[in-house]
């Protein structure tokens, strides 16, 4: 007897991925410059998010001709994006057998009020979170994997941090409050109330939390591995970059030996230009994508 | 007898977990990030991950020739999953660094892709016989096709090898680390004692 799609076997990939680095890709050749260089997994795209930036126009998930062509080029487990809310592109993308779908804010969203019903699939899900209520209803609608937002496609990684710290710090407070005092918790960050408890009571989220949007440089990774991440989703910064396989490797190298800034400082070095990095304030804040999904 | 000291490789992949699991049984439980820790060890885990990202970090990090002297001196190795293919001495398809000490050939995700990944109820020879069987959670598991003279086979599942020891070491296509039953790490920190 065998049982597939259990919570268990979902968070258990997402626990194999941890200290690793997941590449956005948008052709098999790139799939292959990320597997070369040691990324865990790759993000099958149509468009990196700097490109779904500065094109506009409504993102969707990436055709699927696209995906299988990726799938075929490596032998690392592929991810695939579905808008928030777009249940059927995400029963598409598993019938596509990706490894994982990240419902995501970087595509236009489907829908405004629901996000996908997560535990209805055998596929696990990964879904963006810029604080500690959000990362908590994502895991109470199935997520089995939770990545902060940070700020897609914009190469700076000011967001990504803010939302980090703000996760670690509203954790840590759980854990100091009183138990009689979480169910209020609970009401004021809008998450299931048992969630709370598992978090008050253990110190973490219940699943592996990444970090990602706007991680460009080796130190990037590194800082956001030395605040708490379990590892790092790098979109635009690698394919964006001067020289992507001699960066995608630095990548890789700093997150594994973040806390070493000898291997820092020797990783950091001659690996081409970062990609070109946009100030949060000049983009203004409607829009924002980390916003999209609630 | 003091407590053993056993490193689990820390490059990537289920570190903590395994921690955990060696701190419950009563052994020490480190991180291994570079290879001079490996003097500290009495045992050594290669925990899961993804084994591609490990090896080509194993090679940038100095460890392959590390373990591999460190196994053949005698420490007691136990993979699991990305780690039970590092072990190998053949691996089915595709090419990929290696630790290539067990007389095993290992084939990669041969159960499938995450949609395939499961969990099942094994029979394990001295560890878990009926009733007690062993709760095994197979994600993207590799397996392993053949064994050579010297490997004794531990736990089959569908009819192909999924766990397998050969003198002092020790692999599984499934992780144990990720439910609470000790007894294959108990198992393995009795190979540890017995290797001192």
């Amino acid at each position: 007897m065998e049982e597939k799609g259990t919570l268990r076997v979902k968070t258990g990939l997402a626990e194999m991925l941890k200290g690793g680095v997941i590449m956005d890709v948008t052709t098999p050749e790139q799939a292959i410059i990320a597997e070369e260089a040691g990324a865990v997994a790759v993000m099958a795209l149509e468009r990196v998010p700097a490109d779904i930036r500065a094109d506009g126009g409504v993102a969707r998930m990436a055709d699927p001709a696209v995906i299988e062509a990726i799938k075929e080029a490596v032998s690392i487990p592929v991810m695939a994006k579905a808008r928030i809310g777009h249940f059927v592109e995400a029963q598409i993308l598993e019938a596509l057998g990706v490894d994982y779908v990240d419902e995501s804010e970087v595509l236009t969203p489907a829908d405004e009020k629901h996000h996908i019903d997560k535990w209805k699939f055998t596929v696990p899900f990964v879904c963006g979170a810029i604080n500690l209520g959000e990362a908590l209803r994502r895991i109470g609608e199935g997520a089995a994997m939770i990545r902060t937002k940070g700020e897609a496609g914009t190469g700076n990684v000011v967001e990504a941090v803010r939302h980090m710290r703000t996760i670690s710090g509203e954790m840590h407070k759980l854990t100091v409050a009183p138990e009689d005092e979480l169910m209020s918790a609970a009401k004021e960050m809008g998450a299931p109330y048992d969630l709370v408890c598992w978090v008050a009571r253990n110190g973490r989220l219940p699943v592996v939390n990444f970090s990602a949007g706007g991680i460009a440089t080796p130190a990037d990774a590194a800082m956001m591995m030395q605040l708490g991440a379990d590892g790092v989703f790098v979109g635009s910064g690698i394919f964006k970059s001067e020289d992507p396989a001699s960066r995608a490797r630095a990548i890789v190298r700093a997150t594994t030996h973040f806390n070493d800034p000898k291997v820092l400082a020797e990783v950091s070095r001659g690996i081409g230009s970062a990609m070109v990095g946009q100030e949060i304030a000049e983009i203004g804040h409607e829009n924002l994508i980390q916003f999209r999904g609630w | 007898m003091k407590k053993p000291t056993i490193g689990v490789l820390a490059l990537q992949g289920a570190v903590r977990e395994h921690i955990q699991m060696l701190e419950t049984c009563g052994a020490r439980g480190v991180a291994l990030k570079y290879p001079a820790e490996l003097n500290l060890c009495q045992g050594i885990i290669i925990p899961g991950g993804e084994s591609t990202t490990i090896g080509k970090l194993m090679v940038a990090c100095g460890f392959l020739d590390e373990v591999r002297d460190a196994s053949r001196a005698g420490i007691p190795v136990y993979g699991t999953c990305a780690g039970l293919i590092m072990m190998a001495q053949r691996i089915a398809e595709g090419d990929q660094p290696l630790l290539g000490l067990m007389d095993i050939t290992a084939r990669r995700n041969a159960f499938g892709r995450q949609v395939d990944s499961f969990e099942t109820d094994l029979v394990i020879e001295d560890i878990a016989e009926k009733p007690r069987t062993f709760r095994a959670v197979f994600i993207r598991a590799p397996w392993i096709d053949e064994v050579g003279n010297g490997v004794r086979i531990l736990g089959e599942f569908g009819g192909k090898v999924v766990m397998a020891r050969q003198d002092g070491m020790l692999v599984s296509a499934f992780h144990p680390e990720l439910t609470g039953d000790e007894r294959i790490h108990r198992y393995f920190l009795k190979m540890v004692e017995e290797a001192r």
